[in-house]
């Protein structure tokens, strides 16, 4: 059920991609995200899907997957895109009724909100895909590094992230075996109405909480008993490496904001 | 009831890149009144068929016959209570199921699913609570206070509670020390010929197949590789040492004497029939 999500899932690799820093990534992909709005017209967005193609591409991944991203958002896409389509006034009015009008601008915004949000969720699927779920929370407690005289706990929450990353899976597991064991005793998820599915849920958060509470204890003493004590005086044992190729990336993506300044409107 | 499998095959995730075939062709059968047990490394699909014994998971292809129902790839997921409440599955580390407030109320929550009155429930609860060695002054203590061992008890009293006719354990006894193990399988063994309950037991402990079952199925990668009594399969011990399977103490113990030069009529598979067969052998020698 939980398992068809692709979203925030990693698949091992060897790929131009794969090996990129982190920190990289993940500012690649933000930045990305940012510069998506900058595109206005048909060139602009073939440009960037061209471009985004290239990366999935590099990746060697299977471009099934990143459609199967889409997948689970596509009814919300769609669904504004269709306001778009109806509601956006300008340009040629091929059709209306009532409020609802098809207008050539309406069109237009409608096919570049699909576009943007595909490449959106290619992008931040590509960056998942390819970044094992660690390297990732390594590379937020470099980058929010900065905020530290502002007092924010940086180490903090850093570790929280990967304590609740690496615990992720276990959970599903987890959540897995307690509905499998409920059920076995007769309860049925998601049948009868509302109130009644809600309250089958009981069954499967209480004992899902009160092995989080365990596990939590479990592992706060583990980590007591290694001699942990907090973010102060730490070494590290992952090291992120920052190459060539990483300030490549960097250096393509300014490159992408030129071009796309010029070509846009 | 009989439970029987033809040809069935299980892979997790069909048609997806993390698709995961784990049953290969699956040929079974746990007849009724029948203690059977399920052997074989961790990884070769032992839980995974267990869910397949009250339609929990349903096959990709192949059908499981469970009573007169017939589960295909196609059966709605519907209608399948009358199944589970038959095949009671005692789950690894079934103390994770535990949510009610009382003792009393967990255990009779299987039972209310399945229809059964509230009153005649928690007598239901009180008497299984016996059953599984704890005296009714549990009944009204709330779950999360008891031991590991006890939690143990009440999760399984709570399958009990459904009165199942086939009764699944998924290694019961992981976790528990010898003692608490031993009056565990005791009780089941107790249920089996009392209540003729058919079992069904997935274990890595040969000790218990051989005191305990009467059947045994040796799994391996998702496939069935040998069948039959326990005295039959226990005697290639060989062939169980080199897939790292085992056989039980006493086997293996016995296997040691007759490379000594020793010789059975056949290997013994629990310490008793050892002592006996030691005891003849001596008597043999003593006579000469």
């Amino acid at each position: 059920m939980m398992n068809k999500l692709i979203l925030g899932r990693y698949l091992p690799g060897d790929s131009l991609i794969h090996r990129l820093d982190p920190r990289a990534k993940l500012v690649a992909s933000f930045y990305f995200i940012a510069i998506i709005f900058l595109a206005n017209n048909l060139w602009s967005y073939l440009f960037l899907g061209a471009f985004t193609l290239f990366c999935l591409w590099l990746s060697k991944i299977d471009f099934g997957f990143f459609l199967r991203g889409v997948k689970p958002l596509i009814w919300l896409i769609l669904f504004t895109v269709a306001l778009q389509i109806f509601f956006t006034s300008g340009g040629d009015v091929y059709w209306k009724w009532s409020v609802f009008q098809l207008t050539e601008f309406g069109l237009k915004n409608g096919i570049f909100i699909f576009c943007r949000f595909v490449l959106i969720i290619f992008m931040s699927t590509l960056l998942t895909l390819t970044t094992p779920p660690l390297a990732l929370s390594d590379a937020i407690e470099y980058l929010l590094r900065p905020l530290k005289p502002l007092k924010v706990p940086v180490h903090e929450i850093s570790l929280m992230l990967s304590i609740a990353l690496r615990f992720v899976p276990t959970l599903m597991d987890e959540t897995e075996k307690i509905m499998n064991a409920q059920r076995a005793r007769g309860v049925d998820f998601g049948e009868g109405n509302l109130i009644q599915k809600m309250k089958a849920v009981i069954p499967l958060l209480i004992p899902l909480f009160v092995s989080s509470f365990n596990r939590a204890d479990d592992l706060a003493t583990a980590m007591e008993a290694r001699g942990y004590q907090g973010g102060d005086g730490r070494t590290k044992y992952r090291i992120l490496h920052w190459s060539k190729k990483d300030t490549i990336v960097i250096l393509t993506f300014a490159v992408l904001t030129a071009v796309l300044m010029y070509i846009r409107n | 009831m009989d439970i029987r499998f033809e040809k069935v095959n299980f892979t997790y995730q069909p048609n997806s890149p993390f698709e995961q075939r784990v049953l290969h062709d699956i040929d079974l059968i746990v007849q009724e009144g029948c203690y059977t047990a399920l052997v074989g490394h961790t990884g070769s699909g032992k839980s995974t068929l267990v869910q397949h014994l009250n339609a929990l998971l349903k096959p990709t292809t192949g059908t499981v016959q469970i009573g007169g129902r017939t589960i295909t790839p196609e059966t709605s997921n519907k209608n399948l209570k009358p199944i589970r409440q038959k095949v009671g599955i005692v789950f690894q580390f079934p103390e994770s199921q535990l949510f009610e407030e009382t003792v009393a109320r967990d255990i009779a929550f299987g039972p209310q699913n399945f229809g059964v009155s509230e009153e005649d429930a928690a007598k239901l609860a009180a008497k299984t609570l016996q059953m599984v060695g704890l005296d009714e002054s549990y009944l009204e203590r709330s779950p999360f206070d008891l031991s590991g061992g006890q939690m143990r008890r009440v999760a399984i009293a709570g399958v009990l509670a459904m009165e199942p006719e086939v009764l699944v354990l998924d290694e019961p006894t992981a976790g528990l020390d010898p003692q608490g193990r031993k009056e565990m399988m005791e009780m089941f063994a107790r249920l089996h010929k009392e209540n003729n309950i058919t079992i069904v037991l997935v274990t890595h402990l040969m000790d218990d197949v051989a005191d305990y079952a009467d059947f045994v199925y040796v799994l391996e990668k998702g496939t069935v590789v040998k069948q039959g009594k326990p005295q039959d399969v226990f005697q290639e011990v060989e062939w169980l040492q080199a897939k790292q399977l085992g056989v039980p103490t006493a086997t293996a113990f016995a296997q040691k004497l007759v490379d000594k030069g020793f010789e059975f009529n056949r290997l013994p598979l629990t310490s008793n029939e050892l002592a006996e067969m030691l005891v003849e052998l001596g008597g043999l020698a003593h006579d000469e």
